[in-house]
């Protein structure tokens, strides 16, 4: 009897072995934890479900680092995953690794699949393509950041909760009424480097680095010293002196401090949205970020953050045409509202954000379309279509490290910012010494 | 007629070394040689170029004088950990040692600790003190304190320090308790009678009988606090505020494996290592004369 089942069952195994054998694997190694995750194991069935021949296998591989450093282990050993999803950070990092990867537009067109890079916006281009307009990555979750206000601490404060501060003069006006009607943490933000260095570059039109951001070759250099540059982290220095500014960590810690209703102000990822709506139990808004009003040309547009798609190299033709297939899949409209809607990441088509905002989606969910507008504020810049630093994961703690001596008062902004040019330069020589050839 | 047994044969001895040999040589010689060798390398993440630079690794981290700050840290940090831990430890141990009812309680709730794993013990630490939601924060704020250890660098030392030294007390407790009990009472109860008082009796007779486990334990937790801590550290302040806490292991394992920079991380552990030999050399060399066998 028992064995008459084994045998069953070791028959019946065969066949399904066999079964599967017929469908090409995708492997798709990713950093969507929790509800995001799920979100994503969503999409990787509705492909599969929708055809049989290739089958997309999704992996959580830990943190962004985490997953990026799990596949550059397993492209050494030999056996890398074909879609590998990379935070903007190592976007550098991926494009200097030719051979490694596989350009998405040599994909596209090797597969016969059609793919535009027009119908994504052009902060998404821009951050994504080489400087001839390829574009090497296929995006996927982009965010950037926005600015939250606590609506009801506004009222207990005096102030009208209709009006968000649109400069940062009229934002430490409204700090000092909080502050003075007894709100013990003002503002608060997350992903400083993000907020404070690189948004803030692109939002007033100042470049962070030479040769474009870093765009335009590995021979760039950090210039985030700058007069303008100096002058905003003194002046946070400055507010955390005062109490109006309290840091919170190099992440997205700060979003908990505001959703608590501990701090009234917030900068953070657009991706915050879901938790807040979840947690607040007060009226909030989403806003566009402060700008400096005598800063001539600001405010611009804001950058995106988040990850895309890279194709790793060394795999077979059939499973290179998946995962062309795969993209098309993600590329629907109606694929980028579900992700968008779903997720509280940016739509990253115009036509995802029309058929969003045909849904009613915005009206039911006021703000969610701030990120879209902050990204398409102005026709991006040689300063605000992005950045690409060799390495960036260590220039940015540079960053960090630096602001967080000035929030500290350790530190003058000044030195700071010379300091965090100087070390970040040294990174960017060894980068690009690294990857000449 | 020769009492002893002896093996005569000539490859017995080298067999029964053989497993341990291997696995040293796989797991501890191996990676060393390979660290020194990617040390000399300038390589990009993927390893499709490699160059070999000589020493301009070490030379790029001696030019930084963060990196060189970052060994003041350290010391701090490693004094701070061995000396706490040890005192803290042996303090313990004596009193555990006076216990007569239910010590098997106390000795065993003493010992938990060392089960578990030094990033839990970061991830439990940095709940308990987390700004704004931890439990002690609560209670010092009651008291009118300001604990913000993600801004603040000595409280950030503080927190890294405590972690760390709470779960290396039970190692130290345990071997200073089998020490402890092996000091003969009568020895104890004579100077007793002499009319030496418990500190006295302390001092001149069960602190210098425990000197050779105090020596071993100084050794250990040095490396300890080398070498184990990132997981705490990684846990917890990640090395912040600015580089407050970023010491050298943790530096390693940052540029290591979250950057991958592996030709410069290499050249730091090469470092490190070197730094490590050098004070266990020191230490069997000074230290261990004032130790009493």
């Amino acid at each position: 009897m028992t064995r008459k089942t084994l045998l069953a069952a070791l028959v019946a195994a065969t066949f399904t072995a066999t079964g599967a054998q017929a469908q090409t694997e995708i492997h798709w190694w990713h950093s969507m934890g929790g509800a995001l995750g799920d979100k994503l194991n969503e999409l990787a069935n509705k492909f599969n479900a929708s055809q049989n021949q290739y089958k997309v296998v999704p992996s959580y591989k830990g943190s962004y680092p985490d997953s990026l450093t799990n596949a550059i282990a397993a492209y050494r050993a030999g056996n890398a995953p074909h879609i590998l999803q990379v935070f903007e950070v190592g976007t550098a990092t991926m494009m200097a690794a030719k051979g490694a990867v596989v350009p998405v537009y040599k994909l596209m067109k090797d597969a016969d699949e059609p793919f535009d890079p027009k119908v994504y916006l052009p902060t998404v281009t821009g951050y994504y393509s080489d400087s001839k307009g390829n574009m090497l990555s296929f995006p996927f979750n982009s965010s950037t950041v926005v600015f939250y206000i606590n609506k009801d601490a506004y009222r207990k404060a005096g102030l009208d909760p209709n009006k968000a501060p649109k400069t940062w003069k009229e934002f430490i006006a409204n700090a000092e009424k909080l502050k003075a009607a007894g709100q013990s943490c003002v503002y608060t933000s997350g992903w400083p480097a993000w907020m404070h260095i690189e948004n803030f570059s692109a939002w007033h039109n100042v470049p962070i680095g030479t040769k474009e951001n870093g765009m335009g070759g590995l021979d760039t250099e950090f210039q985030v010293n700058s007069p303008l540059h100096v002058r905003h982290i003194a002046m946070l220095g400055d507010m955390a002196k005062k109490g109006l500014f309290t840091y919170a960590g190099r992440t997205n810690q700060a979003e908990a401090k505001f959703s608590s209703g501990e701090c009234a102000m917030l900068t953070s990822s657009t991706g915050a949205q879901a938790n807040i709506r979840r947690m607040a139990k007060f009226e909030w808004s989403v806003n566009f970020i402060p700008y400096h009003d005598d800063v001539k040309g600001a405010p611009q547009n804001s950058i995106i953050g988040g990850a895309s798609l890279w194709v790793m190299g060394g795999k077979t033709n059939n499973a290179y045409k998946g995962v062309a297939k795969f993209f098309s899949f993600l590329s629907k409209p109606e694929i980028q509202m579900e992700w968008h809607t779903g997720t509280g990441y940016v739509p990253i088509t115009m036509a995802a954000y029309d058929m969003t905002r045909k849904s009613g989606f915005y009206d039911k969910n006021p703000g969610a379309d701030i990120a879209v507008k902050q990204l398409t504020n102005k026709a991006p810049t040689a300063n605000s279509k992005g950045l690409r630093f060799g390495n960036y994961v260590q220039g940015r703690e540079v960053i960090e490290e630096e602001i967080e001596q000035v929030i500290a008062g350790k530190k003058d902004a000044k030195a700071a910012m010379d300091d965090a040019v100087r070390r970040g330069n040294e990174i960017l020589r060894k980068f690009q010494a690294a990857n000449k050839g | 007629m020769e009492k002893r047994v002896v093996f005569k044969s000539a490859w017995l001895p080298y067999a029964l070394l053989l497993p341990q040999l291997v696995i040293t040589a796989m797991f501890f010689f191996w990676p060393a040689i390979q660290a020194v060798y990617y040390s000399f390398l300038l390589q990009d993440a993927f390893g499709m170029t490699s160059q070999f630079v000589w020493f301009e690794n070490y030379a790029a981290l001696f030019r930084d004088s963060h990196y060189l700050s970052s060994f003041k840290t350290t010391a701090f940090f490693a004094t701070m950990v061995a000396g706490s831990g040890i005192l803290i430890s042996l303090l313990l141990a004596t009193m555990a040692d006076s216990v007569i009812k239910g010590a098997l309680v106390y000795k065993t709730f003493l010992i938990w600790p060392y089960a578990v794993a030094p990033a839990i013990a970061g991830v439990l630490w940095a709940f308990i003190f987390a700004p704004s939601i931890g439990i002690v924060t609560y209670y010092l704020k009651l008291l009118g304190f300001d604990w913000n250890w993600i801004i603040d660098p000595e409280q950030a030392m503080a927190l890294v320090v405590i972690a760390s030294v709470w779960k290396q007390i039970s190692y130290n407790f345990l071997f200073f308790l089998a020490g402890l009990q092996s000091i003969p009472k009568s020895l104890i109860e004579a100077a007793a009678i002499d009319g030496a008082g418990p500190f006295r009796r302390f001092w001149t007779i069960v602190f210098p009988l425990l000197s050779p486990t105090t020596f071993f334990l100084l050794v250990i937790n040095i490396i300890y606090s080398f070498f184990d801590t990132f997981g705490v550290i990684d846990a917890t302040t990640q090395g912040g505020p600015g580089d407050a806490t970023k010491v050298l292991v943790y530096k390693v394992y940052y540029d290591g494996v979250k950057a991958a920079d592996l030709g410069g991380s290499s050249a730091q552990s090469v470092i490190l290592m070197f730094v490590v030999v050098m004070l266990t050399v020191v230490q069997f060399r000074y230290v261990e004369r004032r130790v009493q066998y």
